[in-house]
């Protein structure tokens, strides 16, 4: 970067400019939707509205975290929608035995996928997108075998309370995210583990020179990014008090890579924005809210979608040279 | 190896068999890894038509190839471009657009039934190529984009996917389902189009460039092979490959179905993964990628066979199977760098 030379030119500064914009962008475009909002959106700054935003951002976010984790260490995790419907089809089954063995068991079906992905990617050596393309197809199908195809209701208070109840005026859900994001975005800047996977991503071969833990570290990533997906599919089956095992997650890791890459994390690893990733989601949310609530249609949505994704990443390519 | 030459105790004679020993190995493993999938092709046809009597008559074969057809496009495109080290995400949506486009264009009669997709696909594989051989973006994310792109693109065109066009053209509905000999059309067409695709990779000088690109970029580049034009190619084959499998899966229908196609790249990468294509880039065959697809076709017809099986097992089985085979291929290709 040529800042210096660019900095003693007047006027706009271009090269500051573009160091700016992959860190700071995204709450950028936040603040200019919501100014927007604010103006031209009737009936947008209304508490109803803003909690049905946060309520359905907040499975996003726990799933993006995860994916920001993996991502960071160069990987890329394909199967979190299927652990979310894996979760949701065990959910109804081990109801029985009461809320807190139901979840348990769901997040050990998350722990075990996460195991499988991270020893495929760790231990053989596959690439992350084949060896997690492997429980992306495998995990679903499980899922419908289990809850064996079928929509089951859910009607149990805990469950529920978790769905849709509230603590301190705000959803229950929208509490266990932000919690979410606090344990993450401790785990990557305050501990070793934080570091590790941060160097890991960076340079995995540097990273083995210098003595780290890198395969057991990489098992723990996928793991925690698959237990998080579980989380995220438990808090779906309470929010819509059903267990669908064909519709629970799909195609959010499109949304999760999308909310990470928006926010600013670079795909090649080496470098995790946690409040990025949060600001990305969001800014995802409001510009779908913000285009419904103006009557355009979900297909414009998706191409606005795209567009979003190609310019963050197109913004993000300049500090590959980092 | 090196080792061995130089240590002066070890006669010559042994150094040349353990050299030969090695490369034995190394052709026994090169060989099982490239037509791995094949020989498992072989061995689940052998064993599903002892065990089911319909497995083997001509009309299941028939059946079987005319599912497999659209898939069988789709990997054939998907195999160029991993084989230059990229991955085309878009191709679900595009096989989604392509049959709602074809469906609709079929008003204007069979050319522009297959036409009107084919372009339409092409240009979005052109934009692909170019964001990716310009601006050094990840494939993965330029075209994960264009997934939602074209997705988009397809609900705007059928009334927010509400619109089910029908096709008009009788010579584009009978190309859906006419037979020559027993077997579609559509087979015969995808047929030749994976000749073609053999002779391409094979034997062109187009071929080898994306060989070259997918071994080494730089490398390929230093040779003055056109990284980026060869790179920008792909993408539009991939794409055109995946408009043309939806309008014959259109003309198979009758319609222009939009809610088909989710997770179609993700089975068509699959299928090249199983056939042995590396996704590192550089490595790969058409011939595999046939063996993949039929593999994938085979296990969900056997899975329909047994009856009494949910559905949904066929996406566990094709799951582990993919898993157990891309594990073993990556311990075969781990052995041939050791021997």
């Amino acid at each position: 970067m040529s800042t210096d030379v660019a900095a003693a030119r007047p006027g706009i500064d271009l090269a500051r400019v573009k160091a700016w914009l992959p860190t700071y962008g995204v709450y950028a475009a936040i603040v200019l939707l919501v100014l927007y909002n604010v103006l031209f959106t009737p009936n947008f700054v209304t508490w109803s509205n803003l909690r049905i935003q946060l309520i359905q951002v907040a499975p996003i976010v726990i799933v993006a975290l995860g994916m920001a984790l993996v991502i960071g260490t160069e990987g890329i995790d394909l199967s979190v929608g299927s652990v979310m419907a894996l979760a949701a089809a065990l959910i109804p089954l081990y109801l029985g035995y009461g809320v807190v063995a139901a979840i348990l068991i769901s997040l050990v079906a998350g722990l075990v996928v996460g195991l499988i992905n991270g020893t495929l990617v760790a231990r053989v050596g596959l690439q992350p997108i084949v060896a997690t393309l492997a429980l992306f197809v495998g995990g679903r199908g499980l899922a419908l075998v289990i809850s064996g195809g079928q929509l089951k209701d859910v009607r149990n208070a805990d469950l529920i309370y978790l769905g849709s109840g509230d603590l301190f005026g705000l959803p229950v859900l929208v509490w266990i995210a932000v919690v979410m994001v606090l344990i993450v975005a401790f785990i990557v800047r305050r501990t070793v583990f934080g570091r590790r996977l941060l160097a890991i991503g960076g340079n995995r071969a540097s990273a083995e020179l210098a003595g780290l833990p890198v395969k057991r570290v990489l098992i723990s990533v996928y793991v925690i990014c698959s237990v998080l997906a579980s989380i995220a599919g438990v808090l779906a089956v309470a929010r819509i008090q059903s267990s669908d095992a064909s519709a629970v997650g799909l195609l959010i890791e499109l949304s999760a890579i999308t909310a990470v890459v928006v926010g600013g994390t670079p795909l090649t690893g080496g470098k995790v924005r946690v409040l990025g990733t949060v600001a990305g989601a969001l800014l995802m949310q409001l510009v779908v809210a913000t285009m419904i609530k103006h009557n355009l249609q979900p297909s414009t949505t998706e191409m606005v979608q795209a567009v979003i994704i190609l310019i963050a990443v197109y913004v993000a390519r300049e500090r590959k040279t980092r | 190896m090196t080792q061995l030459a130089t240590d002066p105790e070890v006669p010559a004679a042994l150094v040349a068999e353990d050299v030969r020993r090695a490369e034995r190995t190394d052709r026994i493993v090169g060989v099982v890894q490239r037509q791995g999938a094949l020989a498992v092709l072989v061995i689940v046809v052998v064993i599903a038509s002892v065990a089911w009597p319909n497995f083997r008559t001509y009309d299941n074969t028939a059946t079987m190839l005319v599912a497999a057809a659209p898939p069988m496009l789709i990997a054939l495109g998907m195999t160029f471009v991993i084989i230059t080290g990229g991955i085309d995400l878009s191709v679900g949506s595009l096989y989604v657009l392509g049959g709602v486009v074809a469906a609709y264009a079929s008003q204007w009669g069979l050319w522009a039934a297959f036409l009107v997709p084919l372009l339409l696909c092409g240009a979005i594989g052109v934009i692909n190529g170019l964001l990716i051989a310009y601006t050094r973006m990840a494939p993965f994310i330029v075209t994960l984009a264009a997934l939602l792109g074209a997705r988009g693109l397809m609900r705007a065109l059928s009334s927010e996917g509400s619109d089910t066009y029908l096709v008009k053209s009788d010579a584009f509905r009978s190309f859906g389902t006419g037979t020559f000999i027993g077997i579609g059309y559509q087979v015969w067409m995808v047929a030749i189009l994976v000749v073609i695709g053999i002779v391409v990779l094979s034997r062109t000088r187009f071929g080898h460039a994306v060989y070259a690109v997918g071994g080494s970029e730089d490398a390929a580049s230093l040779m003055g092979v056109a990284v980026r034009r060869t790179k920008i190619w792909v993408y539009v084959l991939s794409g055109l490959l995946a408009g043309l499998a939806g309008a014959i899966n259109a003309a198979k229908l009758g319609s222009g179905v939009t809610v088909l196609g989710t997770g179609m790249e993700l089975d068509a990468i699959a299928a090249v993964v199983i056939g042995g294509t590396l996704l590192t880039g550089g490595a790969g065959t058409v011939t595999g990628t046939i063996a993949g697809v039929l593999l994938l076709g085979v296990i969900q017809n056997m899975i329909n066979q047994v009856g009494n099986v949910q559905s949904s097992y066929q996406q566990v089985i094709s799951g582990a199977f993919l898993a157990v085979v891309v594990v073993a291929q990556t311990y075969l290709v781990k052995l041939r760098r050791v021997t």
